[in-house]
């Protein structure tokens, strides 16, 4: 079935002002069917206002052995938190 | 009582299809479609529930809907003959989806602007549905036909085997808050012949069609439905859970 229904990744966005999330996959002949499953498959509980569809073999991911090259680095550098500011009373919540 | 029975007709059109489609459940060919034929069926059938809820109350006989759902014989039943056929194939399946949903999508935007305000609230959310049921089935449709050379054999065979009754949706149901179902013909046709031409199938030529299915005269198929649908509160009679 893989040939006539390839893998698609399906990206819902939850609510208007936020960013579509990954949510899962399925298969599907084409865009239009693969848009019309995730509506039956990932909306049933109100759970979007918008539904991206993305084949699967079009998204290139990081090589998991290469992770530590990668993230790693980052460990110690928590000077890149916008922590260390102190934020005037008057501004509120942030 | 005109309004009754066009209530009926159509909460019977809507049940009986819904319980066809439930029979998809677990069975449908990829998990895909099998949610999206279940959803189908709760679409139908809660449509049905509003319309028998409202019937029930017109006939003001103390009736409930499940009253009307499970304790009336099939010769009571007076949903048109399309949508108690079987499954059948995908392709079937499909093609009586289409057809239902052709005529519904019309007939509730119609209603939106009906008089009377049960039934324009139950036409504001059955419209969206049938909607997407009508594209849903209509993008199947399409694929079917213009697929593969079994796909295409099939599909253009349910068409044949469909022909004799999708005539009968356009009976009945004469009343003054409900939309004129033979005014919808036209709409229906033309909105059928885009999607056929898209799908490479070929329109019959006129057969003889197959109705009684309003006066509840019914094909053998309806019964055993029913005997199905209906065990439960006929074997244990008020049963509740």
């Amino acid at each position: 079935m893989g040939d006539v229904t390839p893998l698609w990744e399906v990206f819902i966005r939850p609510r208007n002002g936020l960013a579509h999330k990954h949510v899962g996959s399925l298969h599907a002949a084409d865009e239009a069917l693969a848009l019309s499953a995730a509506r039956d498959v990932y909306t049933r509980r109100e759970e979007g206002t918008s539904i991206w569809v993305v084949r699967s073999e079009a998204i290139a991911a990081s090589d998991p052995a290469r992770a530590g090259e990668n993230f790693d680095p980052a460990e110690d550098k928590i000077y890149r938190h916008p922590t260390f500011y102190k934020i005037p009373d008057d501004v509120g919540h942030m | 009582m005109a309004l009754y029975r066009a209530l009926i007709e159509l909460a019977d059109d809507h049940l009986v299809l819904g319980h066809r489609l439930s029979e998809w459940c677990g069975h449908a060919p990829m998990l895909e479609e099998d949610l999206a034929l279940s959803n189908f069926a709760l679409d139908l059938i809660g449509t049905a529930r509003s319309l028998y809820a409202y019937a029930a109350e017109v006939e003001g006989k103390g009736r409930s809907e499940d009253d009307l759902a499970y304790l009336r014989n099939e010769r009571e039943y007076l949903n048109c003959l399309l949508v108690e056929r079987p499954n059948g194939d995908f392709a079937h399946t499909m093609l009586r989806e289409f057809y239902f949903a052709a005529f519904m999508e019309p007939f509730w935007q119609a209603a939106l602007s009906s008089a009377d305000p049960v039934i324009a609230g139950i036409a504001g959310k059955a419209v969206k549905e049938m909607a997407y049921h009508l594209r849903h089935a209509g993008e199947w449709i399409v694929r079917l036909g213009d697929g593969t050379e079994e796909s295409a054999a099939r599909m253009q065979a349910a068409v044949v085997d469909l022909h004799p009754y999708w005539e009968e949706l356009f009976s009945g149901g004469d009343c003054d808050a409900l939309p004129d179902r033979a005014a919808i013909q036209p709409a229906w046709e033309a909105s059928v012949k885009v999607v056929f031409a898209e799908a490479n199938l070929d329109w019959p030529e006129p057969v003889y069609g197959q109705n009684g299915g309003r006066d509840g005269m019914h094909s053998e198929v309806l019964g055993r439905m029913l005997s199905d649908m209906q065990y439960l509160q006929r074997a244990l009679p008020g049963a509740t859970w």
